[in-house]
């Protein structure tokens, strides 16, 4: 969700996030010209590996294999390419990004290009001298993902053990190092209801920021969606905590959100707009609009190790598709808040009523909302069903039941 | 907006000695001629007024020092300057952004 961040009208900001559902804020004249030029976000995502197996992942189901991931020289031309068309941060994240032994140069090498560089990390396998090492060539930001403030929730849902205990370990030699450290929730029906546990770790922590990332429902987790989406109540219960946490703690910590649109009535503005501020790179170095969009069977991505970044971020076909207002049908093309959330989500879109073009069925207007809306009430009052957990063997298997539609919304 | 003082919640007064955090860049973007603030998953676009108050955040001045220092520069009375130096700061800090 976007805040206004408008300051006595001193300072703007644009919020640019790793869980590209939060879009870019600010005047639109400005986020046209910035179309115009570059984007200013950029998701890398250096690899699928990953010690966890969280059944929420982000990843696209069919998960990239070690033997495609771009080299290291490619990954630092993408960084040096990033720097010079303008972009402004990126954000080192997988899979697990520590997997890969060259982090080191990636980190320095975006660094050097003037980058803003923000690591997205599992943290359990990764030493003090690491981290340090990685602070000495420049990184500037960690993210800890926590997958519940108690240990065994912890370990079930990211299906490693002890995870929680070397989490909480790593963000303290961040806050140490003098960096600024990001707590990751991503919330579901299992951890809904710690919430609060969650904020006061981050204040225990001496966290910079928190996200309360409230699953969203593709690729893994819509495969999971039954065995994760919390109740309406719930949800509604633990939005109006954090709206009370976050005047509470003013000054102390930020606490941003990101909810289940399943209950809104008004799409997210998805990526703050297709092709708008932010891109993606997949580990083998296909560039996408959102980390999501090769669920969108129609669109063919360009790769770093074929076309220039800047190339491909204005001329691409998967960047143009979405653009701007131009594909839109109705009732987004008459809406008056088409140039607010941009029709909401494509792969939502694309998941739910099978048209990528359609408004996203988060909007109370799209004529699969109420359907969708019931189906999600049904799943979470329904006791949860067991996990599928994120791992190359049930990516294998889901790919081969690809056919079968995983859609019950219709 | 509730002025309540909460602990670690920094208040910003004239004797304030604001200190921009070193994990926060204030960065000319060329490419789109304007001054950024890079932040943790933000990107902040002060104005003019916002970066001259910003780049004198060391931790060293007090904010009537930041004052008398613009007042100067733009011919302004340092009071109406720092109340407004105050303003901008309160909420920055209330962001995270500003150390005390």
């Amino acid at each position: 969700m976007t805040e206004d961040l408008k300051i006595d009208g001193h300072v703007d900001a644009i919020a640019v996030d790793d869980e590209p559902t939060t879009g870019v804020s600010g005047s639109t004249e400005e986020s046209d010209m910035l179309c115009a030029v570059a984007p200013v976000g950029l998701l890398a995502e250096l690899t699928h590996r990953c010690p966890l197996q969280c059944p929420y992942c982000s990843n696209p189901v069919e998960l990239e294999s070690v033997k495609n991931e771009l080299s290291t020289e490619e990954w630092c031309s993408v960084m040096r390419q990033a720097g010079k068309m303008g972009i402004l941060q990126v954000h080192l994240s997988g899979g697990e990004p520590t997997a890969r032994k060259d982090l080191e140069e990636i980190v320095k090498t975006a660094a050097d290009a003037g980058l803003y560089t923000n690591l997205i990390t599992a943290a359990v396998n990764v030493k003090r001298e690491r981290l340090e090492k990685l602070q000495e060539l420049g990184l500037d930001h960690v993210q800890v993902s926590v997958q519940d403030v108690n240990p065994a929730g912890a370990d079930r849902i990211g299906a490693f053990k002890n995870a929680l205990e070397k989490k909480l370990e790593f963000a303290r030699w961040v806050t140490e190092l003098g960096m600024p450290l990001t707590v990751n929730a991503p919330i579901h029906r299992h951890n809904i209801h710690n919430v609060p546990r969650y904020i006061d770790l981050a204040v225990d922590l001496g966290a910079q920021r928190i996200e309360i990332a409230h699953a969203q429902y593709y690729g893994w987790a819509f495969l999971n969606r039954a065995a994760l989406i919390p109740t309406y109540e719930e949800t509604i219960a633990s939005i109006e905590y954090v709206e009370a946490a976050r005047e509470r703690l003013k000054g102390v910590l930020t606490i941003d959100m990101v909810v289940p649109d399943y209950y809104a009535k008004r799409p997210k503005p998805c990526m703050g707009g297709w092709g708008k501020g932010f891109m993606n790179i997949t580990p083998a170095g296909k560039v996408l609009p959102c980390h999501a969009a090769e669920s969108i069977p129609e669109l063919q991505f360009d790769s770093v190790r074929d076309k220039k970044l800047l190339d491909i971020w204005m001329d691409s076909e998967a960047f143009n598709a979405f653009r701007g207002t131009e594909w839109m049908k109705e009732p987004c093309k008459s809406c008056a808040f088409k140039e607010v959330d941009y029709g909401g989500c494509r792969c939502q879109a694309m998941a739910i009523t099978k048209d990528p073009r359609n408004t996203d069925p988060a909007c109370s207007l799209s004529p699969y909302h109420t359907e969708m809306v019931k189906v999600a009430k049904s799943e979470a009052a329904k006791p949860a069903t067991t996990f599928v957990y994120r791992n190359t063997r049930n990516a294998a298997q889901v790919g081969k039941a690809h056919d079968e539609p995983l859609v019950p919304a219709e | 907006m509730a002025d309540v003082k909460q602990p670690g919640r920094l208040m910003v007064d004239r004797a304030t000695k604001p200190l921009m955090p070193r994990y926060l860049k204030l960065r000319h973007d060329a490419g789109r001629d304007r001054w950024v603030l890079l932040a943790p998953e933000r990107i902040l676009t002060p104005d003019a007024i916002a970066v001259a108050v910003l780049k004198l955040c060391d931790g060293e001045r007090t904010v009537d020092d930041i004052a008398a220092n613009l007042a100067a520069e733009y011919s302004a009375p340092a009071d109406v300057i720092a109340a407004d130096v105050v303003e901008l700061l309160q909420d920055l800090a209330d962001k995270g952004y500003i150390k005390g």
